[in-house]
């Protein structure tokens, strides 16, 4: 090992064997550490464009360390603001008769523009009439329509599920909402027995035209059993469509679509996000502004590394790759937007441009959206173009902590993501200041800094 | 799928078709009589249904052949279940074919209907063919539903199963119900459960809310005794399940008799349509089967006492008994239609045991419905199967 003289110097690996990663102890300390990728490149990747980077010394001048540490500590500080501060500044470009919406008024206004075009959809759910919603969501819906489609339950859903999916298959298009997703558990064998199911077992004869919405995953200090991300649960079964929106456009357009369908939808939605403001086209405002379901979108094009995500991580995505493209890596930033039917066409077009993938997600690792994301691209053609294998960024393998130390370190942070391409990146440490290098082609030795002092 | 030619016009029917449809009338038959039923007892109910009904001729003979029908087909399906050409669940409902008779009796088609797994018998009463019932039994592209579903996922017009998972149908009816009163067109849902499933959260929760929301639903309990292989006493606090709707209204029936059957549902139906909420019933009624097919039905009841209700009270020999002491038809003439049965039904056994199983193109089809085809994975990763709606 050698030591740290304020300069890093880069010894050929034949002095010294590539080791193994070990992860450091404490985030917020932070060792400098690179695993050589000793991958041969292969033929069919494009590595004459990574040969655009320094290989060597990076350094930054002066101006550029100070932002780089600036912008590394805003986001070691994990939080709201940090996430909401770094994602508004990609929105500046505006169309010319674009607005800002919140995730809730796109919602609000897809069911509004659903109830008013179809007279058979109703929604469903407890608190949603005269409450206005438990998040709000449903603001104003029920002095608008009344008692007859905007209905209050009480609090039985297995029992208010099953209503719905029965309402379903006689005719009507019910909203049924859960106050949380974590509370559909009581009601998983309606919508999974009764609604998913029954389409196939009746050879077609018998639809259910429903779709089951409500915030899913985790809040904000609101412990084990109110955090669980049902992503990887519902997407699990056949007879299910399951969508997961992230901004304000996709929400609109996905709960349109989803309204629309004659069958069954999953629409997992994210209570995070619901006062964060979009940039919502003239296009999406309109009455008739659908996405179809099972298309993802890049947000974001790049040519180094593809980041896929659904729901809020898109933002996290974003703001890894804005910090990561100040160094000069770019990386492709995809919405799955749905995550069944799972557009992995657009992932693997992604993986056969960039050869690196790595997946993000709120939800427990252990058969989860990037576990599927893993096994569909080592089964597809987009194999052969991976240049090292696919990293899954995730939540914890804990049920939700309460406390916020905890909380905060028990889901991905932008540093996560960007931490996570350590066999991709080399992360030099040079005073205090960090770095970013793609080092696809570097095999360097396990180089240890002293502690830098970020705070 | 709906085929109802075979059933004859309920009693919604003008006089003068139903005196066309019966072409070979003899003279020296009475057309009709008055019979004495069995006092129903009630919950919250100021009055119940009547004592004295009026059967016509006609309809008996309807209700003799459906109810024949009904215990052939089953009785058949028995048959070919110990042959191993039929396999899986099968729930027999031979002993309570007065339930499912003298409810659709009740009922019209265009009303809603929805039960547990002992369906078979409900799918005929509802427009189902013997053919179609029991090609899906042995799981041929002829059956109701392609072969797909099975014994407990029949499915016809306003008749939604045929659910296997216990006290799921219940929610699954009062919605149906919701639908009905949503679009106001004073149909109904009638909603079937057993004594098993009487105990279940979910219909406490479905209780609750038709209830509070006024819903067009009749509960039905049919009680035959036996929860699977646990009798009532022992699975229930309170063995009065039509009380157990607390604050809903409710009658305890005779399930064997078809009169009692037919007069308590006019009596809920009825009540029902004038928008009075919700009604529920028990059925008190047997079955001769085990719980299913895998269950010989001896091990928690004795053989005397199936015996008993078999020679007391089968629902069938009721029904001769009483048209033929009020000589509303001869012995050849309900012998006449035993034979008939009996051919309907070899011919529907042979067509089931023929009928070759679906294709294996069909294997990923009606996953969704209207849309478009879609790429399913197969067993491994480069079997790609088609899937059409």
């Amino acid at each position: 090992m050698l030591p740290y003289s304020g300069s890093v110097s880069l010894v050929s690996s034949f002095l010294f064997p590539p080791l193994q990663f070990v992860p450091p102890p404490n985030r917020s300390d932070w060792l400098c550490v690179v695993t050589p990728s000793v991958r041969r490149v292969t033929r069919s990747s494009d590595w004459s464009k990574s040969r655009r980077f320094p290989t060597g010394l990076a350094h930054s001048p002066a101006e550029d360390s100070l932002k780089m540490a600036a912008s590394l500590r805003c986001f070691l500080r994990s939080g709201k603001k940090a996430v909401s501060a770094l994602g508004q500044r990609e929105f500046h470009r505006s169309a010319p008769a674009a607005a800002q919406v919140t995730v809730r008024d796109a919602l609000n206004q897809a069911m509004d523009e659903e109830l008013e075009r179809d007279e058979r959809v109703f929604l469903l759910g407890e608190e949603v009439a005269q409450y206005d919603g438990a998040y709000k969501v449903s603001r104003g819906l029920w002095k608008k329509y009344g008692d007859k489609r905007i209905i209050d339950t009480p609090i039985s859903e297995m029992g208010f599920a099953g209503i719905a999916v029965g309402a379903a298959m006689a005719g009507l298009r019910p909203i049924c909402e859960f106050m949380t997703f974590n509370f559909s558990m009581q009601a998983i064998d309606q919508v999974i027995n009764s609604a998913a199911k029954t389409c196939y077992m009746s050879a077609g004869l018998q639809a259910v035209p429903i779709v089951f919405r409500g915030p899913n995953g985790a809040s904000a200090g609101v412990a084990a059993q109110h955090s669980q991300c049902f992503a990887a649960w519902y997407a699990h079964c056949p007879g299910l469509k399951v969508v997961s929106p992230w901004n304000s456009e996709d929400a609109k357009g996905l709960l349109k679509s989803s309204i629309r369908d004659d069958n069954p939808v999953v629409f997992l939605e994210n209570e995070l996000l619901y006062g964060v403001p979009f940039e919502m086209s003239e296009e999406a405002q309109s009455k008739d502004f659908t996405i179809p379901i099972g298309k993802a979108k890049v947000e974001r094009a790049g040519s180094h590394i593809t980041l896929v995500s659904h729901s809020r991580y898109v933002g996290h995505c974003l703001d890894a790759a804005a910090v990561l493209a100040k160094e000069g890596i770019e990386c492709e930033v995809i919405n799955l937007r749905t995550i069944r039917p799972m557009d992995v066409e657009s992932i693997e077009a992604s993986v056969m441009k960039t050869n690196h993938l790595v997946t993000v997600e709120g939800g427990w690792p252990q058969f989860g959206v990037g576990a599927e994301i893993c096994a569909r691209i080592m089964e597809g053609s987009a194999f052969n173009y991976l240049d090292s294998p696919v990293t899954r960024v995730t939540g914890v393998d804990i049920p939700m902590p309460y406390a916020k130390i905890l909380e905060d370190h028990s889901l991905p942070q932008i540093k996560d993501i960007i931490f996570s391409l350590h066999n991709l990146v080399l992360i030099i440490v040079r005073n205090g200041n960090y770095s970013f290098v793609f080092a696809e082609f570097l095999i360097c030795p396990y180089l240890a800094a002293t502690k830098p002092n970020l705070h | 799928e709906y085929e109802p030619s075979h059933i004859y016009l309920n009693r919604a029917v003008s006089a003068g078709a139903a005196a066309v449809v019966s072409a070979r009338t003899y003279a020296d038959f009475t057309n009709e009589a008055t019979f004495e039923i069995k006092k129903c007892d009630t919950f919250k109910l100021d009055e119940g249904p009547a004592t004295q009904v009026v059967m016509t001729r006609d309809e008996g003979l309807q209700y003799y052949r459906t109810m024949q029908t009904m215990r052939r087909m089953e009785l058949k399906a028995d048959q070919l279940y110990k042959q191993k050409i039929i396999r899986g669940f099968c729930h027999l409902y031979d002993g309570q074919e007065a339930c499912a008779v003298g409810i659709e009796a009740a009922i019209n088609l265009s009303d809603h209907l929805i039960t547990a797994y002992r369906a078979h018998g409900y799918t005929y009463t509802r427009g189902g063919t013997v053919k179609k019932i029991m090609a899906e039994l042995t799981g041929r592209r002829g059956g109701i539903a392609k072969g797909k579903g099975g014994s407990m996922h029949m499915y016809c017009k306003h008749f939604y199963g045929g659910n296997g998972i216990v006290g799921a149908q219940v929610p699954l009816g009062a919605g149906v119900a919701l639908a009905c009163k949503y679009q106001g067109n004073s149909e109904l849902c009638v909603c079937l459960y057993g004594d098993g499933a009487a105990n279940q959260g979910q219909i406490f929760e479905t209780y609750n809310m038709a209830a509070l929301w006024k819903l067009p639903v009749i509960f039905i309990c049919e009680n035959n005794g036996y929860g699977m292989g646990t009798s009532v006493e022992r699975a229930a606090a309170s063995t009065d399940y039509f009380k157990r709707g607390e604050f809903i209204p409710g009658v305890r029936v005779d399930g064997m008799d078809v009169l009692c059957v037919r007069e308590a549902s006019r009596f809920a139906a009825d009540y029902c349509r004038s928008g009075k909420g919700p009604i529920l019933m028990e059925l008190q009624t047997y079955r001769y089967h085990g719980h299913s097919m895998s269950d010989p039905g001896v091990s928690y009841r004795t053989r005397e006492e199936i015996q008993e209700v078999r020679s007391k009270s089968d629902p069938i020999s009721m029904l001769k008994d009483r048209m033929l002491s009020n000589n509303m038809a001869s012995v050849e003439e309900l012998k006449e239609i035993d034979v008939e049965v009996r051919k309907e039904i070899e011919d529907a056994a042979q067509f089931a045991t023929t009928d070759p199983e679906p294709p294996l193109e069909d294997l990923c089809n009606h996953i969704f419905h209207n849309n478009p085809p879609l790429e399913v994975r197969g067993t491994n990763p480069w079997s790609k199967l088609k899937s059409v709606s």
